[in-house]
């Protein structure tokens, strides 16, 4: 099932063409991987998905993006609703400095009328199970956020997003601050979340993009060069860029 | 040569910070030794919470009670009214206000530093004082809330430029994963921002507090200067600064009257050291 259908997407930073004319599917319940060097805008083609642009200043976009079949390029979109739908995980975990209870809470108490103490507490139980934290840090609920390790600070933020019960998760070059043993539990941590979710992963790491995804997207200087099944991309490619990035040419 | 002279003005800086040491230390003793005298007279306890003060009657009463009264009241009342006023300023400048405003924003609070208070004192009198006279029917408009609200314009400075500067330094990784999540920009000011900066923020209240603590002059000009233990937030007061500028002239030197002023200043000192201490935590607790 197409979650996410990206026409003739352009954008532009005050008079820098960031994005040029991107058209994309991504299919639910997969993960899609977006390689490129650094600069390719990769990353701001993540930030379109929920509307994290709107956030600089002089950002100008056209072009159609659907999730669901609606453009949320639109003016009236509501960008509460768009953004508990696609959520996102950044490059560096942040967590807020409240308890590990409150950062799992925080979603459900802006989104969530009055909800009472107990629904609260299974919602936080069960989002920290479905990113395995729950056994590390059951007996230290209320204690600071900030004190875990920066694995399971990102595992946190992953946790913090699930509970707000979103459709499509935007990850951000997820691992790049972690060591190998922790990038391997968060990717295996993808894995297991793909069933009930759409998964886009920017990364500068062309192995994780092999690793952990199902499909590819290759970007450079702003254009989407290729993009299909992960396999494809990088036994077979068809453009020729796209076989030197991955052949590390350059990038 | 090179070497003497760098030995040289090595010296004199080295002079020049003790001396700064030397005289905040020396101003400490002086005011220990005139101050400490007055309780050969009377008991610390009368003199701290002794209800009246006749320092000019035989034999001299010198409780401070209503002095001390009088500014925590000023005091508080200030606090009430800028904390709200300066916070929500600071806000507004950190997060909200457009490019052109927020410059000229921050321009116009640091002028208000600038204002002498004794030109802020004047004013209160001629438009405030008479003001709350007539709004309340009271028979004078020099009272504490007249105070609090002039030290509230002093304090005011101070607490928007602290807590506007701890709200900048909250890391935007903060704000934009609030928002990523669907919060609002009002909620991820109000359920993470503010938190975040919460001890900066509070290091700047208590900076305004120290502010208006030791404020004198204008004060003393639209309190009203009844040094009785006041009855309400609209009656008139009187503080331990103005008290102490308002009576050392006429106080003979030597007497119980000079030595109980400079135990006044005993009393003043340690709560501003105080306050600046508890401010000082909060601000290294943030970094």
């Amino acid at each position: 099932m197409v979650k996410i259908i990206t026409k003739n997407l352009n954008l532009w930073y005050g008079a820098f063409h960031a994005l040029k004319n991107i058209n994309l599917s991504i299919e639910a319940n997969r993960i899609t991987a977006i390689i490129g060097p650094s600069g390719c805008g990769k990353s701001t083609m993540l930030r379109v998905f929920n509307r994290m642009n709107d956030l600089t200043e002089g950002v100008r976009m056209d072009g159609e993006v659907l999730i669901d079949d609606t453009n949320i390029l639109n003016s009236h979109t509501d960008l509460v609703v768009l953004r508990k739908k696609a959520g996102m995980v950044f490059q560096r975990p942040n967590p807020f400095p409240l308890s590990i209870y409150e950062n799992i809470a925080f979603g459900e108490k802006i989104h969530g009328e009055n909800i009472t103490r107990n629904k609260l507490d299974e919602i936080v139980e069960k989002s920290l199970k479905d990113v395995f934290l729950w056994d590390e840090v059951k007996n230290k609920l209320n204690e600071s956020a900030l004190r875990l390790s920066l694995e399971q600070r990102q595992r946190l933020c992953i946790a913090r997003l699930i509970a707000v019960k979103p459709e499509v998760l935007l990850m951000d070059e997820p691992c790049s601050t972690l060591d190998p043993q922790a990038t391997a539990r968060v990717e295996e941590l993808m894995r297991e979340l793909k069933s009930k979710y759409t998964i886009i992963i920017v990364t500068h790491n062309m192995q994780q993009a092999a690793r952990v995804s199902d499909d590819t997207g290759f970007m450079l200087l702003g254009k989407l060069i290729e993009f299909g099944q992960t396999q494809e991309i990088f036994t077979a490619p068809r453009d020729k860029r796209t076989e030197d990035y991955i052949t590390g040419r350059y990038g | 040569m090179r070497k003497l002279k760098e030995l040289i003005i090595e010296k004199v800086i080295l002079i020049c910070g003790l001396a700064s040491i030397f005289f905040v230390v020396l101003i400490f003793l002086f005011l220990l030794k005139e101050g400490l005298a007055v309780f050969k007279i009377v008991s610390p306890f009368k003199f701290l919470f002794g209800k009246s003060w006749y320092p000019i009657s035989e034999p001299p009463q010198l409780g401070i009670l209503p002095l001390v009264l009088g500014s925590l009241l000023v005091t508080v009342g200030a606090v009430i009214i800028s904390i709200p006023i300066g916070v929500g300023c600071a806000i507004y400048i950190a997060e909200i206000a457009p490019l052109k405003i927020k410059e000229a924003l921050k321009t116009g609070i640091e002028l208000l530093t600038a204002i002498p208070s004794v030109v802020l004192g004047f004013i209160g009198m001629v438009t405030l004082v008479p003001l709350a006279k007539n709004i309340f029917h009271i028979p004078t408009g020099l009272t504490a809330l007249s105070g609090s609200i002039m030290l509230a314009f002093m304090a005011m400075p101070t607490i928007v430029s602290i807590a506007e500067d701890a709200l900048y330094s909250v890391p935007k990784t903060y704000k934009e994963g609030a928002l990523a999540l669907g919060a609002t920009h009002w909620q991820a000011i109000w359920r993470v921002m503010l938190p975040a900066a919460s001890s900066g923020i509070l290091a700047a209240v208590m900076l305004g507090i120290g502010r208006v603590i030791g404020e004198t002059m204008a004060v003393m000009m639209i309190t009203g200067n009844a040094a009785v233990i006041p009855s309400s937030i609209l009656a008139p007061v009187r503080t331990l600064t103005a008290t102490i500028a308002a009576e050392m002239g006429e106080a003979v030197v030597g007497s119980e009257h000079y030595f109980a002023l400079f135990a006044i200043g005993i009393v003043l000192f340690v709560i501003s050291f105080a306050i600046n201490v508890t401010a000082d935590l909060f601000l290294h607790k943030r970094q």
